[in-house]
């Protein structure tokens, strides 16, 4: 790749570091935009070390009910890609340094258009994109303009990726490589124990790009496994349903939402910083 | 539109027509969904797969179908010579069960074990609970909680076919969030679960897979017109939601370009209320379940709901063929309110003796709109895709409400 993003650098300075990173997901706009941005802002100093924001969707395919319901409190609350870009643009303001990875789905970007969101989400200060319903064979879409505004595009790699359309995969990949280790929807119970190790075993046959694993990490503990042999672990359905807990009876935010999905980044961060690179892994 | 040699082409190898279609979805899908278009050419290359197919939708499906010179109506309206293809005949009661046996078939040579499928107005979920009690495959169906309450019939019959009915309460508890549960089901099973889509959306190749099977209704009707009238009809209408049944019988015509093709959309309380399901007559581009289309959504990309009183016409967008065929103008497409088709529903069952399902009276009510403007020899067949046993209860309800009055 010809250009350096906020993604590159700061895996770089996590191998340097000899540990694998937590990456916290949030649905931005959940349960409200004001209470989000509170989350957003507090996210690097609980120590996330990437942070996905999820575009809120109204159809998200890919996502078990905990990521579903995240959406539609955004939406109903006012969430949109293009309130979702702003809360980038305030973040940067205060942070140029913590890797913002935009995930959801391609259509409301298609909506925006192509060359303007790229445009915009180049400017507020987005490093990678996570598209869940954009796989290889529509690379033209969106993958091959975002790498030439600057911005990666990371791609999903399952279980079901066999050797021979890892290449595929990977052809255009930058940034990192997501694993989604289980084949389901998020949310879904963890994969067992030792397949994360081979199938990151697999990966590294394939790319020198960081790994990073989602799906089915909930607790420190396993975010602290997953980290041991990859670059980082992704956790998100466990964040989302502490936004969901903090909620008081009217559906809006209680008074220890903030803290609570922050202490649970805490405590993730914790987990990651305590596996150091190949000591926990068996 | 000159320029194209046929409209029967697509879609390209990317699964597109024009820009429309592809394959939206997410990784852990594709190398399954590559190995259903590889399955699929190699059925379609399989002389013993088509024979296997004719023999069932012969003997089982009881195929072909009618069609039938509706002359009553057609007096009625003092116009074009209307003729019903009586896809309500099937077995099952509409021509869902078409491409439910081409698929099935394809999912036993595929070794797959469990079938999921996603359903509106239940004829998809029954047509596929009855092809997997057939061949005894576990069969489990995704319908929005809003339909099992509207369409309490087929959901019976599924359950007695054996099939598990899973409600879904997600969104908009209809058919667009069945299809998103049935979705994550199979990203959740892919080993050993076949996704028998019910309309010629999705992702290639389920648009040109249901076409293909679809298309039995049109060739059927060449045929059967000609032997009947010694010519091609004038005019081609069928009811549109996700497009299947429209699809199955424009699409033997499209090279015909005397033959004007007509599809008609729910339009529900009346488009400029915005409570309809219009999606070609007043959506916009966009990406759902695996494919570009035409959707109704907001300015931000969000899913708008979707309404109509057949609720096999509730779903806020339409297969990838259709916006093609819509650009470039090949297909007409039309709409009827829910109040038409209900009204079309009654003259249709007392003039005919025909009860047609709620989502076929919207082509009937197209058909009456226009039919007494037209010459007497102006040949036009109405799709009758389903019959309207399911919608009694629909029916019902309105006449409590409704005054009465002559229908006719």
């Amino acid at each position: 790749m010809s250009f350096e993003t906020r993604i590159d650098r700061r895996f770089a300075a996590l191998r340097a570091e000899g540990r694998g990173g937590l990456a916290a997901f949030v649905t931005a706009g959940d349960p409200d935009p004001a209470t989000s941005r509170k989350i957003v802002m507090g996210l690097a100093a609980a120590g996330a070390d990437v942070i996905e924001l999820g575009m809120p969707f109204s159809d998200p395919m890919a996502d078990g009910p905990a990521i579903q319901v995240a959406s539609q409190r955004s939406l109903k609350a006012g969430g949109s890609l293009r309130d979702t870009l702003a809360m980038v643009r305030e973040l940067r303001a205060v942070d140029d340094d913590t890797p913002v990875v935009l995930m959801g789905y391609f259509n409301p970007i298609y909506v925006y258009g192509v060359d303007a969101f790229l445009r915009d989400a180049r400017a507020a200060g987005v490093d990678g994109l996570i598209v869940v319903d954009l796989p290889p064979e529509e690379e033209a879409e969106l993958c091959l303009p975002a790498r030439d505004a600057g911005i990666n595009f990371i791609f999903l790699a399952a279980p079901t990726t066999g050797d021979a359309r890892l290449d595929r995969v990977l052809r255009h990949a930058s940034g990192f490589v997501y694993y989604v280790s289980v084949t389901g929807v998020t949310g879904a119970a963890a994969a067992a124990a030792g397949t994360i190790d081979a199938a990151v075993a697999r990966l590294r046959r394939h790319t020198d790009l960081p790994l990073v694993v989602g799906f089915g990490i909930k607790t420190p503990d396993q975010a602290a496994a997953v980290a041991a042999v990859a670059d980082a672990a992704a956790v998100g359905t466990a964040l989302v349903a502490k936004v969901a807990e903090g909620l008081d009876g009217d559906g809006k935010a209680g008074p220890g939402l903030v803290d609570g999905v922050l202490g649970l980044v805490r405590d993730l961060a914790d987990g990651v910083r305590r596996a150091r690179k190949g000591e926990a892994a068996q | 539109m000159d320029s194209l040699n046929t409209y029967r082409g697509g879609p390209d190898e990317q699964g597109r027509f024009g820009k429309y279609g592809g394959r939206f979805v997410a990784e852990t899908l594709m190398p399954l969904i590559l190995e259903v278009e590889q399955a699929y050419a190699d059925c379609k290359a399989d002389p013993a797969f088509r024979a296997e197919l004719d023999g069932y939708l012969a003997n089982y499906v009881g195929r072909p179908s009618p069609l039938y010179y509706a002359q009553r109506l057609s007096a009625h309206l003092g116009g074009a010579k209307i003729f019903f293809k009586r896809e309500d005949l099937n077995h099952t009661g509409a021509h869902k069960v078409n491409s439910c046996m081409g698929q099935i078939l394809l999912a036993r040579r595929m070794g797959k074990k469990r079938i999921i499928a996603e359903t509106g107005a239940g004829q998809h979920g029954v047509a596929t609970a009855t092809v997997c009690a057939l061949f005894d495959l576990q069969c489990v169906v995704y319908m929005g909680a809003k339909d099992i309450e509207r369409q309490a019939p087929n959901v019976y019959r599924m359950k007695m076919l054996g099939a598990e009915v899973r409600p879904v309460a997600a969104g908009s508890a209809s058919l667009k969030d069945a299809l998103n549960e049935a979705l994550r089901d199979w990203v959740a099973n892919v080993e050993d679960t076949y996704y028998l889509i019910g309309t010629v959306a999705g992702p290639h190749p389920f648009p040109m897979m249901v076409r293909d099977f679809q298309c039995v209704i049109g060739d059927e009707v060449r045929e059967q017109i000609m032997a009947q009238e010694g010519r091609l009809p004038d005019s081609v209408l069928a009811c549109i939601g996700g497009g299947s049944n429209a699809m199955g019988i424009l699409h033997p015509f499209l090279d015909d370009k005397d033959v004007r093709l007509i599809a008609v959309e729910a339009a529900g309380e009346g488009l400029d209320t915005g409570k309809h399901a219009a999606s070609l007559t007043a959506g916009s581009a966009g990406v759902l379940h695996g494919n570009r289309t035409y959707l109704l959504q907001d300015a931000d990309g969000q899913i708008q709901e979707a309404h109509s009183i057949s609720a096999g016409l509730d779903y806020p967008g339409i297969g990838p063929e259709h916006a093609w065929l819509r650009d470039v103008g090949r297909v007409e497409y039309v709409s009827a309110t829910d109040a038409e088709a209900v009204a079309a529903f009654h003259v249709c069952t007392r003039m005919e003796g025909i009860i047609p399902a709620l989502e076929s009276a919207h082509a009937i009510a197209h058909a009456m709109k226009v039919a007494p403007g037209l010459p007497r020899d102006h040949l036009m067949v109405v799709n009758m895709s389903g019959r309207g046993d399911k919608d009694l209860n629909t029916i019902a309800a309105l006449d409590e409400t409704a005054p009465k009055g002559d229908v006719a």
